[in-house]
């Protein structure tokens, strides 16, 4: 990718305080542990990782939802983090947007579509009444939903309807960027392909650049172009799509992968990676990885691997690539 | 299947009281289950899973349910029909359940070894003694580690996964001849599902069970089951060995989920998507279900009601124009 990145991300922190130490005493949860990427004008970056990996914290960051507790992030130029936070986020606030996971939650009940959808517009201030109808007609075509919903209220909407709704109000101030958090998780099958094909085509259309979180990987599979993966708050393994579902190479990477259910009944699966996540309270020293690791070396329960280039493109942290 | 099947529905309606009346959940829905058989329930929300899955144990509230037609056989006896406490001796002993969201099952305020112990003293008439030992015997079984401390805990201590090992102990304790297991691991990430997966698959056969396995996910369901019912609106729409199913699916609805699952291999292509949408409990849709989102629909379709028709012995599927015999005359 040559153009330079709309999102630079570098050593990226987070850490939140929490009542979990002993005796209930609150302790600081080191969420995310300087993370490093990239993502380009009209690019999908996925991030898959498990429950708790810290996929939508990461998210929230982008959109300046929170303030991370160490590093840097330069959105279109503009530094987000230290002195500059506020300054930054004002400048670029506008090109932000975010589609969550429950379409349900995102939209307010008692409102009609039409007021949910223009009221971004309306509160960025500009636009008549009737200019914003008509933007609100245009955003409800270009998501694929009849004009006159604009009149009806969520309810009157399936879930695949909803997400249609929650993304033309994403629309309504053209942004340039978009997280999408889990955006088809709650869909069935059937519809989850149709929202999938609906962002890649507004992707198209608008040059938009998304950060797209899963937990599905066959579903980041058909929409991103490269993908990172987070295993406990760090990243494992950032690599174009191609490589890293032809040829993963972090093994949990490989794992994540193998453990996806696939529509083959005569498939012959690997063995099961066995464990859980570990706590963030507690992480364990070295590769957090190694407690599950089956390739797990002395060095990897003692030192951090650190996150490498292994082929051009592609970056892996992992003891045995060192 | 030679024997006796072990549960079998027959014909099975099921209503709820909705505020436009009542509205048909389930229409017509027949399948067996056998002895220690291994079946998945696939379907998209809304589609009747749960609600066939909570017939058989007859959990459905009163009052704003009814059963409009139907039987379904355990044991020589239909349960549609059986006294409340038959009932409440078949649940749990003979044929037991395990949710989607392991945490709301659990109660909060109780040990594990509580939950666990209920069962076993109610079912079984074990001593409080006796259930400990029994319940720590369980949670090895579905391979907890540590099992003699950590029985004594509360389920907030528990993952996700973990919680679920211990819905499965609660729902094996009495050893029941048919596990039903609803969504079992979607709440689940996909690590802790193909642990989960494979705990069912050891158990079933360790204990001799059947399973019903009731999944949204086709690749669940292929690696899973033995033989598979796939339900759209309320219907069975087609019944077939897994093999079968996943090698030449005839029902039109089947191959369309089929071809909207997003692979992980083979060359990325635009998904493909089954256009509009399952229709609402409350919607009447004339003729097959399936009909308004049909590319093979036919005049036949949009009037008729297909019948779920054998096509092969172990293979049922319900579309007029792809169970027609042909070159009769
Ligand atoms: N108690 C109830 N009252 C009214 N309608 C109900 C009730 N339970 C289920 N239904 C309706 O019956 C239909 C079938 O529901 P069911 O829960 O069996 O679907 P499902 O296939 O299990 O779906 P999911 O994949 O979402 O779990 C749905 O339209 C649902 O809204
Ligand atoms: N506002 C918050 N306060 C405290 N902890 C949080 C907060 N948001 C997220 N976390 C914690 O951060 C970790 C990562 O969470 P999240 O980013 O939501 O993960 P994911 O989206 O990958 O499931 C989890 O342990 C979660 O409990
Ligand atoms: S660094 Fe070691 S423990 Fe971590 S993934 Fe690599 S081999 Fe496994
Ligand atoms: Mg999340
Ligand atoms: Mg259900």
């Amino acid at each position: 990718m040559a153009a330079e990145p709309i999102i630079e991300v570098r050593d990226l922190d987070m850490a939140f305080p929490v009542r979990g130490g002993p005796g209930g005493k609150t302790v600081i949860q080191q969420v995310l542990h300087k993370l490093n990427f990239d993502i380009a004008p009209g690019e999908t970056l996925g991030l898959v990782g498990e429950s708790g990996s810290g996929k939508s914290t990461a998210g929230r960051i982008l959109v300046g939802l929170y303030e991370p507790t160490g590093g840097s992030v330069k959105l279109f130029g503009q530094s987000i983090t230290g002195a500059q936070r506020q300054h930054g986020l004002a400048a670029v606030r506008s090109r932000l947007q975010f589609v969550f996971q429950d379409p349900h939650a995102a939209l307010n009940p008692r409102m009609r579509v039409g007021d949910s959808i223009a009221e971004p517009i309306a509160i960025a201030g500009g636009r008549t009444r009737r200019d914003r109808a008509d933007r609100v007609r245009e955003l409800l075509e270009m998501v694929g939903l009849p004009r006159d919903g604009a009149e009806r209220f969520p309810h009157e909407f399936s879930g695949g309807q909803r997400q249609r709704i929650v993304i033309a109000r994403a629309l309504a101030l053209q942004p340039g960027f978009i997280v999408c958090d889990e955006p088809v998780s709650a869909l069935d099958v059937s519809i989850q392909a149709q929202i999938v094909n609906l962002l890649m085509d507004l992707q198209q259309k608008f040059g938009l650049s998304y950060l797209f979180i899963a937990h599905d990987l066959a579903v980041v599979r058909a929409i991103a172009h490269r993908v990172a993966v987070l295993y406990a708050g760090s990243i494992v393994e950032v690599a174009p799509k191609d490589e890293l579902y032809g040829d993963p190479q972090h093994p949990y990477t490989r794992a994540l992968l193998d453990a996806v259910p696939r529509a083959d009944p005569d498939r012959v699966r690997g063995p099961v990676l066995g464990g859980e996540v570990p706590s963030l309270l507690a992480p364990p020293p070295g590769c957090r990885f190694h407690t599950r690791c089956p390739h797990v070396m002395p060095r990897c329960r003692t030192d951090i691997p650190a996150l490498r280039v292994t082929t051009p493109g592609r970056h892996v942290a992992c003891h045995l690539y060192a | 299947m030679a024997s006796e099947p072990l549960v079998s529905i027959e014909n099975l309606t099921v209503q709820f009281r909705t505020d436009r009346g009542w509205a048909t959940a389930t229409e017509s829905v027949s399948f067996d289950i056998g002895d220690g058989d291994c079946l998945g329930v696939v379907g998209e929300s809304g589609s009747g899973k749960s609600v066939t899955a909570l017939s058989i144990l007859r959990l459905h509230a009163r009052g704003t349910s009814r059963f409009n037609s139907g039987t379904i056989r355990y044991d020589g006896r239909d349960l549609l029909r059986a006294s409340e406490r038959d009932m409440r001796a078949i649940r749990g002993r003979d044929i037991a359940m395990v949710f989607q969201d392991p945490m709301s099952s659990l109660n909060p305020v109780l040990t594990i070894c509580d939950q666990i112990s209920e069962t076993l003293m109610l079912h079984r008439g074990l001593s409080r003694i006796e259930a400990r030992k029994r319940a720590i015997e369980l949670l090895d079984l579905v391979r907890i580690a540590d099992a003699a401390r950590r029985v004594d805990e509360y389920p907030h201590r528990f993952s996700g996964g973990m919680r679920q090992r211990v819905m499965i102990a609660i729902a094996i304790a009495c050893r029941p001849r048919l596990l039903i297991a609803d969504e079992p691991t979607t709440a689940l990430d996909v690590t802790i599902q193909a642990q989960i997966l494979e705990l069912l698959r050891d158990l079933r056969t360790e204990l001799n069970m059947a399973v019903m396995l009731i999944s949204h996910d086709l690749g669940v369901i292929a690696e899973f089951a033995r033989r598979v019912v796939v339900m759209y609106a309320g219907r069975v729409v087609e019944d077939a060995p897994v093999d079968v199913l996943f090698r030449k699916a005839m029902h039109p609805y089947t191959e369309g989920l089929m071809a909207s699952m997003p692979a992980l291999d083979g060359p990325v292509r635009r998904l493909y998507s089954i256009p509009g949408r399952i229709p609402d409990i409350n919607e009447q849709v004339a003729g097959c279900r399936f009909s308004p989102r049909c590319g093979h629909a036919e005049a036949v379709c949009l009037t008729a009601m297909p019948d779920l028709v054998p096509v092969s012995p172990d293979h049922r599927v319900r579309c007029a124009p792809r169970t027609r015999t042909t070159g009769a005359g």
